[in-house]
């Protein structure tokens, strides 16, 4: 699953960070997941569980999900993607390149494609806490 | 907020020794069939070669090698399939036949995700098959991949060649290896831009001929590479030192 390399991107990420702040030991690390992208958040978590090191021994990972609002830049409806129904191979594509979504959706006001994702995308790091 | 894809874009492409990137400053040079043919005659050479198709919103790559009922394999990220010899990979395993709107920053987003994401086997080399021009894509792969190296395709027009000057002196300025600018199309009644390139001091690969047979080839590997464009482009390879 692709989780697992998005679990090895916030790791490394957080290490990054981690180590520029000079933290000994990770004792929090906040993820964001965009609804978008249908992450599986039980194959992240256990990903990240077997992908930790040492440095994130007892690190809590707090994962929030984020519905996915999107907005058309022709006439400014907003809604979410949840709302519309897709099958199943183009909810594969999405969780693989959430930008697939342009392929198959439209404005349900004005029906253009041309809209903005304005959150609930991918998955982002909010916050890395730990101690010096 | 830190997007966590960008610091892993680089270990995703770890395994790969060279990465030469495939650009110009017009389209309708022949980027892709140079990218694709290249890629096919350095694994006839034995080269464990990789081949990536970062023009989402116009993909040509896969028509030109004729990839069908193939998708990546899912093994923590993606394992891009293997034709011809060659790994490849491209937006197309995903949006199919439908056309893909995408504004700059979404296109730059499908690139970091898949750049991210795409776990590349060990190979001698990598080629990246980009989009035209100076924008969003020539400009992520500057700042996200290093250890690229630039292989420029222009044609004997005025029109791609200036161009390809705009997109040489900002490489240059950011000092980015340039492995030449090659010639495609050529035709006899036109001059050869080959005295313009060796004024900005930049390597002048050679001229692949303006190839009448060439439409026929699309699609089928093994005609495309007895072609006299790819046999030219063999020729210049092999005495052209990529990596």
């Amino acid at each position: 699953m692709h989780e697992w390399a998005l679990a090895e991107a916030v790791l490394s990420s957080a290490t990054e960070i981690a180590e520029k702040e000079g933290l000994s030991e990770v004792t929090e690390v906040k993820i964001t997941v965009g609804e978008l992208q249908q992450i599986e958040v039980d194959i992240l978590e256990f990903a990240l569980s077997q992908l930790k090191t040492a440095k994130f021994g007892k690190t809590k990972f707090k994962i929030e999900t984020k519905k996915a609002e999107l907005k058309c830049r022709v006439c400014d409806h907003r809604w979410f993607f949840g709302e519309q129904k897709i099958d199943r191979e183009t909810a594969e594509a999405i969780h693989f390149v959430p930008e697939i979504a342009y392929i198959c959706t439209r404005c349900p006001e004005c029906g253009s494609p041309d809209f903005e994702i304005m959150q609930g995308r991918g998955v982002w790091l909010e916050r890395v806490k730990g101690v010096k | 907020m830190v997007d966590p894809r960008i610091s892993s874009i680089n270990e995703s492409l770890k395994e790969i020794r060279n990465i030469i990137t495939v650009v110009s400053g017009k389209g309708g040079v022949g980027k892709s069939l140079v990218a694709s043919t290249l890629a096919l005659t350095l694994a006839k050479k034995n080269y464990k070669v990789g081949l990536f198709d970062l023009d989402f919103t116009s993909p040509s790559t896969h028509i030109i090698l004729n990839i069908q009922g193939l998708q990546p394999k899912e093994e923590k990220g993606i394992v891009p399939p293997k034709v011809h010899d060659v790994s490849y990979m491209s937006i197309i395993f995903y949006s199919g036949q439908y056309s893909l709107p995408l504004r700059a920053a979404d296109a730059s987003n499908a690139l970091i995700e898949l750049l991210s994401i795409t776990r590349w086997e060990q190979q001698d080399v990598l080629i990246l098959d980009m989009p035209p021009g100076i924008s969003d894509a020539t400009l992520d792969i500057i700042r996200f991949v290093k250890r690229i190296q630039f292989f420029i395709v222009t044609t004997p027009s005025q029109l791609a060649y200036a161009t390809v000057e705009k997109l040489l002196d900002l490489l240059s300025e950011l000092r980015m290896p340039i492995i030449g600018i090659l010639e495609n199309m050529k035709r006899t009644s036109l001059p050869s831009i080959e005295a313009q390139v060796e004024q900005k001091a930049i390597r002048f690969l050679g001229d692949l001929p303006f190839d009448e047979k060439i439409e026929e080839a699309i699609g089928n590997t093994e005609v495309l590479l007895d072609t006299a464009f790819a046999r030219k482009l063999e020729e210049i390879v092999s005495k052209t030192p990529l990596f």
